[in-house]
């Protein structure tokens, strides 16, 4: 006997909606960390820095380390702080300093080897093997929220830290020496070099601080996931889709772009399987629906591109 | 342990070059995938290869072993470098049925022998099939059969499927189906590499699921897994044994637990040759070895045997002596069906800890002599 065809019945109710947007913005906020350096890195400095990625791993890594050896998430965290903003000060002092002046192309050469170190590095020291990361018990389990939805507490918790580290961030640059810096770095790097600002010392607290924020993010999310090498490649795809969609070196384009980039990945896949079910069978809907769930949020880079080719809240190029 | 086992094949790799083979001699090409994030199926394959090779000291065997990057370009590139300047008579080695599908036929038609170790892509069951292609581990489709069959018995009807959305994936699916009676609460396509199913798992709360099937190998099942146990459902989960291997059930954690998975083999299946099988490994290599690990051991093994019983330059003769499987399996009775496939038992396991280290244990048959649908496809 074939399985029978799934009932007629609605799967997007108003809660299983609610939900949804939930995981968008979750997703968005955890693209944000990542984009958010990205972004600095390049309006700052004017570098294509593929190996983002990479210290997005590395924090994983030194988090699942320190939560074996110690048992807390909270030290682990700051590992993954502390680990990844070393190798970004590292990386930058040794290699990525030397690769400004060069055009593009050998930007993306040079930190498309560093990908290649990172990982067999991160393999030779941790092992082939995934390693494991869980979220602490205080933070594990649903949550009720108003109108009787369960949600994850860890989930609830990620939104809120990348919101207020979003807050932070604004903070930083718009009301800081080191955010005036920042800006005036982005407008006019010879001009606030001869005015006496250490340049150099500035591109390596820039980069560090992109390289945080990417660990914190690869931390964050390892515990939900898997940590394991190469974790970092696919969501540094991604923070690009969101730089180029925001606009490149603005916060608040890479905050919007991640949360527009969440949400229609997140809402796409679920509601367009739906849509092709009301004329396919119910493998045929969920495969194709799938397919083009996952182009969704390269249509809308295409879309923002023709419409606003320098991005959202990018500067007039 | 783990440089030690890779400076070994290192220097397997290096004495194979240029060495010709000989009366009595088989050369092995091994391609699997050393590095990345698929590295751990590859390693544990080489690691049970070379260890039944070691056990056996049969001096005959010669091993080169070279890692595809899990790209089928590479892995093509290497088996061309094989056959051609290495002139080996066997290959073997790939994990990805989409690299197989791009070295086995060509490999197949120069008139080599491939003794596949994991991959068994359908194409290559049915009319794909060749006199010199032998699949040692299973059919893609049947871990999925089995967890069908398992729902079947566990008295399911109505599943929630969920699958990436590329040709494994949609076989499992299709797999599962086959067997499997009961309704669908839902059926799903995830994308391929996907880390977050937070959208998944609130379609299934959504849905009336008393059950759940997925196939979601290496990192994807750990995410998933993780975020399933952290939703606060309780369905019961079933899956094939592909996101409950040694390697990643550590990476997993107590989200496991319970959690019933199907498997042609496990540690605790009791004959002699497992229980030689997983001491062994323990003591080479410091680990407890994957389902992989086992079929790279059985591989070698069947190879082996072959050798014992036919010069591999009498093509005719040393096909008959593969086809008859004589040798001591780690899963017990093994044979193979007109396909060159397995006829085998299919386990269900439960995923459980052994003081600090999570692992499986058989709590009973999903499929008896299970062979695959393809047999009937297949002209030699």
């Amino acid at each position: 006997m074939p399985p029978a065809r799934i009932p007629g019945r609605r799967f997007v109710t108003i809660i299983l909606f609610i939900e949804q947007v939930l995981n968008g913005i979750q997703f968005g906020v955890m693209l944000f960390l990542m984009a958010a350096g990205l972004t600095l890195v390049f309006g700052v400095m004017g570098l294509i820095n593929l190996a983002h990625g990479s210290l997005y791993m590395v924090g994983a890594f030194a988090a699942a380390a320190v939560a074996t050896a110690t048992g807390s998430f909270l030290l682990a965290i700051a590992a993954a702080l502390a680990a990844a903003a070393a190798a970004g000060a590292i990386v930058e002092i040794v290699v990525i300093r030397r690769l400004y002046a060069r055009d593009h192309l050998d930007q993306v050469l040079a930190t498309f080897a560093l990908i290649l170190i990172f990982s067999e590095g991160v393999r030779w020291i941790f092992g082939s093997f995934p390693l494991y990361l869980d979220i602490p018990a205080y933070l594990s389990g649903p949550v009720s929220l108003p109108g009787g939805i369960e949600y994850p507490r860890y989930r609830l918790a990620l939104i809120g830290v990348g919101l207020s580290i979003a807050a932070g961030l604004f903070w930083l640059i718009s009301r800081t020496r080191l955010g005036v810096r920042i800006r005036a770095g982005e407008s006019d790097r010879e001009m606030i070099a001869a005015l006496g600002v250490d340049i150099s010392r500035l591109y390596t607290v820039v980069f560090a601080l992109g390289a945080a924020l990417a660990g914190l993010a690869g931390a964050l999310v390892g515990a939900i996931q898997s940590v394991q090498v190469g974790m970092g490649e696919p969501v540094l795809i991604l923070a690009f889709v969101v730089i180029v969609i925001g606009g490149i070196g603005s916060i608040k384009g890479a905050l919007i772009g991640s949360i527009l980039v969440g949400l229609t990945d997140t809402l796409g896949g679920v509601l367009l399987p739906e849509v092709f079910r009301l004329f396919m069978d119910n493998s045929a809907a969920s495969s194709t629906g799938a397919a083009l769930a996952s182009m969704l949020i390269y249509i809308l880079m295409a879309v923002v591109l023709v419409w606003r080719p320098q991005g959202l809240f990018g500067g007039t190029a | 342990m783990r440089m030690k086992s890779l400076i070994a094949a290192a220097c397997m790799a290096v004495a194979g070059v240029g060495a010709a083979s000989a009366e009595g001699k088989v050369k092995v090409g091994m391609i699997t995938t050393l590095s990345g994030g698929g590295a751990g199926l590859g390693i544990d394959v080489r690691d049970g290869f070379l260890l039944a090779a070691k056990m056996a000291g049969n001096d005959d065997l010669e091993i080169v072993v070279e890692d595809d990057q899990r790209k089928p370009d590479i892995a093509v590139q290497l088996a061309d470098k094989m056959i051609q300047s290495e002139k080996v008579d066997v290959l073997t080695g790939i994990i990805w049925s989409n690299l197989a599908m791009a070295v086995v036929p060509a490999a197949t038609a120069q008139g080599k022998f491939y003794l596949s170790p994991n991959a068994g892509p359908s194409a290559l069951a049915g009319k794909g099939c060749h006199a010199n292609y032998y699949n040692v581990a299973w059919q893609n489709d049947n871990l999925h059969e089995a967890a069908g069959g398992y729902a079947n018995s566990a008295g399911f009807e109505n599943s929630f499927i969920l699958a990436p959305n590329y040709p494994a994936g949609q076989d499992a699916l299709t797999g599962y189906k086959r067997i499997y009676d009961g309704a669908l609460a839902g059926e799903v396509f995830t994308k391929l590499g996907q880390k977050d199913y937070a959208s998944e798992i609130a379609q299934i709360r959504a849905s009336d699921a008393d059950s759940i099937f997925f196939f979601l190998p290496g990192g994807m099942g750990i995410s998933f897994l993780k975020q399933y146990a952290d939703s606060g459902l309780d369905i019961p989960v079933v899956g094939p044994a592909f996101s409950f291997d040694q390697g990643i059930l550590q990476a997993v954690g107590d989200a496991a637990l319970g959690v019933k998975n199907t498997s042609q083999w496990n540690k605790d299946i009791d004959n002699p040759a497992n229980k030689a099988f997983v001491e062994a490994f323990q003591a080479e290599y410091g680990r407890l070895p994957s389902l992989y690990a086992s079929q790279g051991f059985d591989t070698a093994n069947l190879l082996l045997s072959a050798m014992d019983k036919a010069d591999i330059g009498d093509a005719e003769a040393f096909r008959a002596a593969l086809r008859e499987a004589d040798f001591d399996s780690t899963r017990g009775d093994f044979e193979f069906a007109a396909n060159n496939h397995p006829v085998q038992d299919i386990y269900v396991r439960e995923v459980i800890k052994e003081g600090d280290v999570y692992t499986n244990k058989i709590i009973g048959v999903a499929l008896e002599d299970h062979s695959n649908v393809y047999v009937d496809e297949c002209e030699m």
